[in-house]
Order: C-alpha cells, then structure tokens, then sequence
C-alpha cells in the first residue's frame, strides 16, 4: 500500500440521500399528487364556472354593500344564544370528560374491557363534528338551543377526554406512588395524586375547546340547532344579502374577541 | 384432638413478634430478571438500618416488596406477626397506614400546598369526600402543624410543594410520611437529590425522628459514608441476596470489596471514631 | 418544649388571591348559569320528551342499513376526493400566502394585507364558507373543493408563516454571506428548517380536510354530508347509522394515517 493518502478517492457526486432513500421520497410524494389529480378529475370541475368566478363574487359584495346596521339589534340576542349554547356546551363535556378520561387512560383505566369501551367512546365523540351532532340532536329534543348544547358538549367531550387521559398517562408515577403509600383508596388517589397533575392541563384545554366551540356555534343554526347561525341561514336564502354581511360582522366580532380572551385566560394559567 | 390443639395455640418461646421480619423473600420481575433471591431480615427493635448495594442490588425492590407497592413473588413480611402479602386489597390499604415511606424525588403532589400533602399522611382515615373536601379531623391538622415545626417548616402550611427547595421537600416527604403515625419506615435513597450538607441533615433529622417516635427505619442508601454515620446497623445487598448484615464498624474495606467489587476504600469510609458526635450519639 | 399549642383547623388557601374573589368567581359562575339558562328558554318538557325519542332513534339505527351501500361509497369517495383535490389546491395556494404573511421575508404592506386575510377566514367557520360557494358555484362537489382548499389555504399558510418566522437567522445570514441570491436563500436556508414540519402540518390538513368534508355537504356542498342530511330529513335512521359509522371509520384510519406518517417524518 504505497501512499494510502494518495490512493484513497473521493466521489465526483454527492447526493444527500441515497438513491434508495429519495426513490421512496419521490414514490410517496408521486402517490399522493396522483391521488390528488385522479380525485379533482373525478369530481368532474366546471372550469368554465370559474371564468366568471371573481365577477360573480364581486356582484355579491356589492350586493352586500352598505351593510343595513339597522338589523344589528335583532340579531344581538341571537349572538347572546350563540355563546350560551358554546358556555353551556363546553361546561357539560368538561363535567363528562373527567371520568371518561380516567377510563380511557391506560394507567387508570379498570380493565382492559374498560379501557376498551373508553376509548371507543372518545374516538366516537371527535370523529362526529359538532354540526353532524347537531343533525342527531335536533331529532332528538326538537329545533332549538338544547339540541345545540348537546351537539357541542357531545364533540367537545371527546377532545378534552383525549387530552386530559394523555396528560394522566404522562402524569408523574412518584406521586402517584407516594400517595397510594400512605394507604389512600384508588378514588382519593385519583382526585388528590392524579388530578392536581393534570389540571392545567384541562383548564388548557377547556378554555381553547370554548373558543373553537364559540365558533362551531355560528353554524349550529344552519341544521336548527339554536344560535345565530339561523338568522344567517335565512337572510342568505331570503337574498338578504346587506344583512348578511351585519350578521358576518358580528360573527367576525364575537369569535375575535372569545378567542381574545381564551389567548388571554390561557396565557394566564400558564 | 387436645394435643394438636394445645400445640397450635401454645404461647411462643416469643410472646412479642418481631417488629418486622421478612422470610425468604423474592422478586422475579415478568422481564424475567431476578431483583431479589431468598432475603430474610428480622428487625426487633426500634433502630435505623441502612441497607447498602451498588445500583440494581435490589434495594429499592425490597422495602417496596414490603408495603407491596411490587408484588413479591414469593416469601413472606410479617409487621408486627402479620403477614402483609397475604392482606387482600382492602387490609393492604389498612396496613400500608402503618407504614410511612419516604422517597428519592420526593414524590410530593406539586401543585398542592405543604399543608395538603403532609395531611395526606391520613388519607387512610378519612372517606373520599372528607379528603376531597379537604375536611380532617381537628387533631389532625394539629399534629400536622406540630410536624411542620419540628421538621423546621413552620409558617410554610400554604407554599405550594413546587415552590419549596429539595431539602425542604424532603422535610415535607418526612413530615407526610410521620403524619401516618408509622410502626415502620421505609425510605428509599433520601438524600440522593440532595447536596451533601442537606443530605446529613435530612439523615440526621429523620434519625432523630425515628429513635424519638420508636419506629423502626429502613434505609435504603448508596452513601456509605453516610450509612456508617447514621445508622445502627447495615444490610447489604449483592444480586438480590444479603451479603453483609452487621453494625456500621464492622463495614471495613474487605466487606465493601465483596460488595461493590474491587475499589480503594479508604477515603469511602471514615475512622469509626470521627464526626461521632454529629450522628450516632 | 411543647408549650407550642398548634392550631387544630387548617383551611386550603383560595384560588383566585383571596376569600372574597373566589366566593364571587363561584357566585358570578352560579348567576351565569341561570341567567344562561332562563335566556334559552329551555323547555323541560320538551326535554324530557327527547329522551324516549332517542331511545327510539336508536332502536330504528340498529340495525344498521348497509343496503344502499352504493350510494354511501359514492359519498365516502366524493368526500374523499374532496379532502385530497383541496389538500393539493390548499398546498399550492399557501406557499405564496406563507411567504407573505411572514414578517422576516416580506414587505410590511404585503405582510399587513396576508395576515389580515388569515385572520378573516381563519374567524369564519368553514360552513360559512361552503355556503357561500354554493351560491357561487352552484350545488355540489366544486363548491366543496373551493371551501376546503380555501380553508387549507389559510390554515397551511398561517403555520408556514410562524415557522418561516421562527427559523433560526444564524443559517439565513450564513448562506446570505456566500453572496447568495434571493431564492437561493430561501431553498438552502430557510427550506431546510421548515421543511419537516410544514410536510407535518400538510398531512395533518389532509386529516383535517376528511373530517371537514363529511360535514360541510349539509350545506350542500357534497360529500358524504349531504347523503347524510338527506337521510336524517327523510327519518331514515338506519340508514344514517350506517353512514355515521363509516365516518367515524374513514375519520379514525384518516388519523391513524396521519399520526402515522407523522411518526416517521421524525
């Protein structure tokens, strides 16, 4: 070996990855636009509907101008409604989520037929969105507020309980340890090792969910589930089109300001 | 049959059992590893055993064997002639009133005040919605307040446990763990996130403690230096068996070879005569 | 040495600084809920009368009929379709409105305008959204696509915007000093480090456009909603049982995917 320095040869190409790696990149990457192209040629576009697209919408915002103010004050109690029915909504899930989400922790949980039954409950509360809730409880009570606070507390019980079960299982087993030590039943466990741990946690949680839920409760309406989401639905199908953009100002107004203040009581805790 | 009757119920050569024995005790964990193999220990009297062991001997295994926060896999603990791994669920929870534990981290519930905690030493006495409630009996609260003084913590009843320092909440973890009234103590490396002069602190109050309440204090540590000072006898464990079993003077650098292994222990351990007074009195 | 009397009750310190917020925190908490309540109109009797009606919807649900079930999969894969087509539209759209709604990267009128525009549709619910498509382009699918590509639009570009900004400068300033141009800072980096992530949160809008597309079709916008809504005005229960079911199973394998392909992004 005269020279190993001299021997040793360098590559005249480098590539980050090897070709192995950015086939499969490339492959997936393949995979998911030929998916995305195969899906926007089934569903068989009108392109012609989008030549006259932006004309069409700018005859609707002037259609829309001046905003009629005058119709604000009928729609204020609806507004009211709308954050009732988000309030009272949330409350009710966070009520439910606690014991669901000790069910479905996988460290508090009875059983595995327990936990189990956990969480099919959690997966069959979130994949429901509110507004499909919304269609299930109008059958129910009727058209109305009530339908619509169980249509929010149905879906909202799920988010909180998936969230809060994660943070019990993440919950510090020393604790959790020292206090079973000193002879507590499994319930003063729970309430005094468990859930002091995972309180912020569903304050957290509890006060973002009213937000997005503040802001589900604008539509709830649309299926008769209470809420200003009904004043909206019926001035679109009245063409009423000036008091239409008064009820999207309002909408704009109410849902900036819960998330405002969600940021705020969230920045707080924390 | 009087015979075989009158030999079951004869009074033991023992009329008093010992405060804690353990008898053939064994852990095998489902991985298969063996954490404790055949351990026997009788405690008599009210003393502080220090039991020593480099890392993964088993220590911290056996003193949780004993209040089954693990599950012995076989072998018996007997506090006071009864047979902790036989109670049920319910008689469990009555004896591990009984005994207090004291851990490494603390394990104090953070984002509860020092009062809570140390008044969690009585959960075992009180319903659900009484703890829930934060409702005690007055007695109680009491000697709660009374342990806050002498663990030196007084006035601190409303700090949040995760505003203390680690020497502090280790005074809080001993006051938790005294609140229970305990016939035993098991404590499970005390002082080893503590620096050195919180650490003899620590060990000399809980020293103390134990001596003046008469419980007996089962010490799992890995200083020996502070073992030799603060105890009265040392157990040491070897892969789940006990190697050595004797007073702190005996400890001389050929026992700690077998132990640890090969190591100069001459600066690990002290001339049994130096810094008496601090500890040992 | 014990002369000390201790005290012998002990009350947990208040939440809220002091006795008195916290008594008007509980109280304030009570008069909301009345006032909230009585403001509903809540009609107990018409309640009450709810609770043997769901126990007969759910008698008339199960079974469950999977009979029409060519009807059900056309909706599953219109809304399917839906989900992909916008997630595609979505990602292309969001790479200039990222770009421009990042406060290191663009001009401040251009950044003002970008953000301004997130917070808007960002604040309108996607059935807003959807209904106005239909006005716009008429029933169907297209008004669909348009919402959730809108929607993705926006949500993609507010997080490419926040990750652009939270990029570290120390590599931007690096690649700027080897006289490099524009662009050529942009893909060596500032791609890099946003790369992962933005990949991340795209898969992530492709679960969040499944789940959307099931729902905003009872406005008429397509999808597996509005043979939902259909099915629910016309009572029949069994049949929106099984529809339920099947998105319950299309949400959860949408996330199970998603959390997936997430994992071995990292």
């Amino acid at each position: 070996m005269t020279g190993a320095a001299a021997a040793k040869r360098y590559p005249e190409v480098w590539r980050r990855r090897t070709r192995a790696e950015s086939a499969i990149g490339w492959g997936w990457t393949a995979a998911l636009a030929l998916a995305a192209a195969w899906s926007v040629s089934a569903l068989d576009i009108e392109w012609a509907f989008f030549a006259d697209a932006h004309a069409q919408a700018a005859d609707l915002l002037a259609r829309m101008w001046p905003p009629r103010w005058a119709y604000l004050p009928s729609v204020l109690h609806p507004l009211i409604e709308t954050i009732h029915i988000a309030t009272l909504g949330t409350a009710i899930a966070v009520v439910f989520s606690v014991p669901l989400a000790f069910l479905a922790a996988r460290n508090t949980t009875l059983n595995g037929f327990t936990w189990g039954i956990g969480r099919a409950l959690l997966v069959a509360s979130r994949s429901v969105n509110t507004i499909i809730w919304g269609l299930v409880f109008v059958a129910i009570f009727g058209p109305g507020p009530v339908a619509g606070i169980a249509a929010v507390a149905a879906r909202s019980v799920g988010f909180l309980a998936k969230l809060v079960a994660e943070a019990i299982e993440e919950a510090d087993r020393g604790q959790i340890e020292a206090v079973r030590a000193t002879g507590a039943s499994t319930a003063q466990v729970y309430w005094l090792a468990v859930l002091p741990q995972v309180m912020p946690v569903l304050i957290g949680t509890s006060v973002y969910r009213w937000d997005i839920n503040v802001r589900e409760s604008s539509v709830l309406g649309f299926v008769g589930a209470g809420g200003i989401g009904l004043y909206l639905y019926a001035s679109i199908n009245q063409f009423a089109w000036q008091q239409v953009l008064v009820i999207l100002v309002a909408i704009l107004a109410v849902v900036l300001v819960s998330e405002a203040v969600s940021a705020y009581i969230r920045g707080r805790i924390s | 049959m009087p015979g075989v009757e009158s030999k079951a119920h004869a009074p033991r050569s023992d009329p008093a059992p010992a405060l804690l024995a353990i008898e053939g005790l064994e852990k095998v964990y489902p991985g298969g590893q063996r954490a404790l193999a055949a351990v026997d220990i009788v405690i008599e009297r009210a003393q502080v055993v220090a039991v020593i062991g480099s890392s993964g001997a088993g220590k911290s295994t056996l003193i949780r064997c004993i209040n089954r926060l693990v599950e012995p896999s076989a072998g018996r603990v007997y506090l006071r002639g009864v047979d902790v791994v036989a109670l049920g669920r319910r008689e469990l929870r009555r004896m591990r009133r009984r005994i207090g534990m004291i851990f490494q981290e603390f394990n104090l519930v953070e984002r509860l005040t020092v009062m809570e905690n140390v008044l969690s030493g009585r959960l075992g006495s009180v319903g659900f919605f009484a703890a829930a409630a934060r409702r005690y009996p007055p007695q109680a609260i009491a000697s709660a307040f009374e342990l806050l003084d002498r663990v030196g913590l007084a006035g601190y009843q409303n700090t949040r446990a995760d505003a203390l320092s680690g020497g502090q909440r280790q005074r809080v973890g001993i006051a938790r763990a005294l609140m229970q009234q305990p016939e035993l103590l098991l404590v499970d490396e005390p002082t080893a996130s503590l620096d050195p002069k919180t650490a003899r602190q620590i060990m000399r109050l809980i020293r103390s403690l134990a001596l003046e309440r008469q419980c007996p204090a089962l010490v799992n540590i890995h200083d020996v230096a502070l073992a030799q000072d603060f105890s009265d006898r040392v157990i040491a464990l070897k892969a789940g068996r006990v190697v050595f079993d004797g007073t702190p003077q005996a400890l001389t650098p050929e026992v700690l070879t077998e132990i640890y292994g090969e190591e100069d222990w001459n600066r690990t351990i002290r001339p049994v005569d130096d810094d008496a007074d601090e500890g040992t009195q | 040495m014990s002369a000390t009397v201790y005290p012998t009750s002990w009350r947990a310190p208040p939440l809220f600084g002091s006795r008195l917020r916290q008594q008007l925190a509980l109280w304030g908490a009570c008069a909301y809920l009345v006032w909230s309540i009585s403001d509903l109109d809540v009609d107990v009797n018409r309640m009450l009368a709810g609770f043997p009606r769901a126990l007969d919807m759910f008698a008339r649900m199960i079974p469950p009929d999977f009979s029409r079930w060519r009807l059900l999969l056309d909706g599953m894969v219109e809304s399917l379709q839906m989900a992909l087509a916008a997630t595609l539209f979505g990602i292309v759209l969001s790479l200039p409105l990222g770009l421009a709604a990042a406060r290191n990267l663009s001009p401040r009128p251009v950044y003002i305008a970008a953000r301004g525009f997130i917070v808007l549709g960002r604040t309108l619910h996607e059935v807003i959204i959807a209904i106005f498509c239909v006005k716009l382009f008429g029933f169907g699918a297209v008004a669909g696509l348009i919402t959730l590509a809108f929607a993705s639009a926006i949500f993609l570009g507010k997080m490419l915007a926040e990750d652009i900004e939270n990029v570290r400068t120390g590599p931007v300033e690096a690649v700027r000093a080897t006289g490099a141009g524009f662009l050529q800072v942009v893909t060596y980096s500032i791609v890099p480090q946003v790369l992962a992530r933005t990949v991340g949160v795209m898969i992530y809008r492709l679960d969040a456009n499944v789940r959307h597309s099931t729902v905003i079709g009872i406005v008429g916008a397509g999808g597996i909603g509005q043979t939902l809504s259909a099915s629910f005005s016309r009572y029949d229960y069994d049949f929106s049982a099984a529809i339920l079911l099947s998105i319950v199973a299309l949400v959860a394998l949408g996330e199970w995917f998603s959390d997936w392909v997430r994992r071995r992004l990292r």
